[in-house]
C-alpha cells in the first residue's frame, strides 16, 4: 500500500499528476482544465506550463531552470512561485511525486 | 402546480426571453448518467425515484453510446455511471471503453457488491478514471441492514482493495443518518486504512424514499452538531492525504441550498430510460414533462429550450418569500423537489429556508422524529417498498 501521500515540494521532488487528475484541453471552452473526481479545475497560463513539465522524471528545479531560460527571468523567484503553486496542489490532492523505491 | 401560461401573441418574446436565460448556462461540464435502476441493495435513502423503470425501458447499449458521443461532443467533461447499480448492466465496460474513447473522463458509482476482481480489472483496462464505492456503516451488522443485503459489506472492503491494488483512485461514500452518525470517526479511520484519496460524508437528503424513512433515519440536532465538528477536525488533521467532501441536511439550516447549483444552471442527469432532468429527483415533481434521448431533439437542445428545464431557470418562476429576497439568486429559492414534496407546489420556497411560512412546522416535525423510536425501515424495492420486519431482517 502507498500509505500516506501527502508530500512536501521541494526542488528535488519530481512531481507528476496522481491517475484521478487529468490535464487536458477543453475544445469547447477554450480553456486548460484539471479533470478530478467531482471536480474541475482551471489552472492559469503559468500552472498549465508547469503541469506540463511535471512528467515524473523532470524536478522542480529542472523545471525552474527551463521556465527561467525561456522567460529569462531570475530562477529564485520562480523556483519559489512554482513550489508555492504545486504545494497548493498537493495540499488540494491534485499532484503527487515520483519516489525511488526503498524496500 | 401552478402552469405557465402564456399569452399566443407573447409567444416570440417568451421564446427569445427563455433562451436568453439558458444562453447565459453553458452545456454542464459533469452528467450523472444513472443508466439503471435496477439494484440488489434497498438502502431506505435511496436517492432513486420511488416510481423506478424497470428493465425493460432502459436505454439500449447504442442508445448509451450515442448519449456519450453526443455528451462529449457538446462540451460535458465527466461522465458519472450510476444507477441503481450501474455494474448491473452487462455492457458496463463497453460504455466506460466508450466514453473513454470520446475523451471523457470516467467515474464508477457503486455499491461494489456485484463486481469481480476481473471485472473491475477490465474497467480499468477500458480507461476508468475513478471509483467511488458507497458504505452504509463501519461493521457488517448494521452496514448489511441498512442496505437490507447480507455480505455486502464484507464484499465492499474486498472491492475496495482491490479498487487500489489496480491502481485505481478511489472514494468512499458514506451515507450518514441517526442511525450511523456514531460510527464517523470509524468510517474516517476506514477510509484511510482503504487508502482512498477522497471521503465524502453525505448526510441524507429526504426525498423519495429517504423521506418515506425520515422517522427512522433523521438525526438530532446534537448529532449532527458533532457530526460537523469531526468533518472539520479530521480535514485540517488529514490535509493533502484526503479530501473529505461534507453533505449537511439542510433541515437544521436556516437558510437553503442552492440546490444542484440552481435549476438548469450546471447539471443534469439522465435516467434509465432516457430523460434528460435538471435533478435525479425532479420526476418526483408532477406536472413537468421530461424529454428524452429518444425525442427529435438533440441534448443540448433539451438543455436549452426544453420546458422543463426553464421552468425554474433563473429568478422569474418565483413566488414571494423568494421573488423580493436578496438571496434570491444565491441560494434560488432551495430545492425544487423539497418543495414540492413538503408544499404540493415546487415554486414555492423551499420549506429549508427559515423564511418559508412551512419552515418552523418542518423543523419541529423532524426534531420530533429524531428523538422518536421509530427505527424500522421502509427498504427500497421495485415494488414500492417493503417494510423491515420487528427483528430487524
Amino acid at each position: 500500500m502507498a500509505g500516506p501521500r501527502h508530500i512536501s515540494v521541494s526542488e528535488a521532488s519530481r512531481p507528476v499528476l496522481p491517475r484521478h487528475a487529468k490535464l487536458r484541453y477543453d475544445e469547447t471552452r477554450e480553456v486548460w482544465v484539471i479533470l478530478a473526481p467531482e471536480r474541475v479545475l482551471a489552472p492559469d497560463e503559468i500552472a498549465v506550463e508547469v503541469l506540463q513539465l511535471c512528467n515524473g522524471e523532470r524536478n522542480v528545479g529542472d523545471i525552474a531552470d527551463q521556465l527561467a531560460a525561456k522567460y529569462a527571468a531570475p530562477r529564485e523567484a520562480i523556483l519559489a512561485d512554482v513550489i508555492a503553486m504545486l504545494q497548493d496542489l498537493a495540499d488540494k490532492g491534485f499532484l503527487t511525486e515520483i519516489r525511488e523505491k526503498t524496500s | 402546480m401552478s402552469d405557465v401560461t402564456i399569452p399566443p401573441s407573447d409567444s416570440l418574446a417568451v421564446l427569445e426571453k427563455q433562451r436568453s436565460t439558458a444562453e447565459t448556462f453553458g452545456i454542464p461540464l459533469a452528467v450523472l448518467l444513472e443508466i439503471t435502476h435496477r439494484c440488489p441493495l434497498q438502502c431506505p435513502y435511496c436517492s432513486n425515484p420511488v416510481e423506478l423503470d424497470r428493465s425493460g425501458k432502459e436505454l439500449t447499449t447504442d442508445e448509451w453510446k450515442k448519449v456519450l458521443s453526443e455528451l462529449a461532443e457538446i462540451g460535458v467533461l465527466q461522465v458519472h455511471f450510476s444507477g441503481g447499480e450501474p455494474t448491473a448492466r452487462k455492457d458496463l465496460v463497453e460504455l466506460v471503453k466508450h466514453a473513454s474513447d470520446a475523451g471523457l473522463y470516467t467515474n464508477l458509482i457503486t455499491s461494489a457488491v456485484l463486481l469481480t476482481r476481473e471485472r473491475l480489472s477490465d474497467l480499468a483496462d477500458a480507461g476508468l478514471c475513478h471509483v467511488q464505492i458507497s458504505f452504509q456503516g463501519i461493521e457488517e451488522g448494521l452496514a448489511d441492514r441498512v442496505a437490507g443485503y447480507k455480505g455486502g459489506h464484507r464484499k465492499k472492503l474486498e472491492v475496495a482493495k482491490w479498487t487500489r491494488e489496480l491502481d485505481l483512485p478511489l472514494t468512499v461514500n458514506a451515507v450518514m443518518h441517526r442511525q450511523n452518525l456514531h460510527q464517523l470517526p470509524d468510517i474516517i479511520q476506514m477510509a484511510l486504512d482503504l487508502d482512498a484519496d477522497r471521503l465524502e460524508v453525505a448526510n441524507v437528503q429526504y426525498y423519495g424514499w429517504a423521506l418515506k424513512n425520515r422517522a427512522a433515519l433523521m438525526p438530532t440536532v446534537a448529532q449532527l452538531d458533532e457530526c460537523t465538528r469531526l468533518v472539520e477536525e479530521a480535514r485540517e488533521r488529514l490535509k493533502g492525504r484526503l479530501t473529505i467532501d461534507y453533505v449537511v441536511p439542510d433541515y437544521y439550516a436556516l437558510r437553503p441550498k442552492k440546490c444542484m447549483g440552481g435549476w438548469g444552471r450546471q447539471f443534469f442527469n439522465i435516467s434509465p430510460a432516457g430523460k434528460v432532468l435538471p435533478c435525479h429527483a425532479a420526476e418526483s415533481i408532477t406536472g413537468l414533462d421530461f424529454e428524452s434521448v429518444r425525442s427529435n431533439h438533440s441534448i443540448a437542445w433539451i438543455w436549452q429550450n426544453s420546458d422543463a428545464f426553464n421552468r425554474y431557470r433563473g429568478t422569474g418562476w418565483m413566488k414571494e418569500p423568494c421573488k423580493s429576497c436578496e438571496f434570491r439568486e444565491i441560494d434560488f429559492g432551495g430545492c425544487r423537489c423539497q418543495a414540492f414534496a413538503l408544499t404540493g407546489d415546487a415554486a414555492n420556497t423551499d420549506p429549508a429556508c427559515a423564511l418559508s411560512p412551512l419552515h418552523e412546522t418542518i423543523f419541529k416535525q423532524a426534531e420530533a422524529e429524531a428523538e422518536g423510536e421509530t427505527s424500522r425501515f421502509l427498504y427500497r424495492n421495485f415494488a414500492g417498498g417493503t417494510l423491515e420486519s420487528e427483528n430487524g431482517t
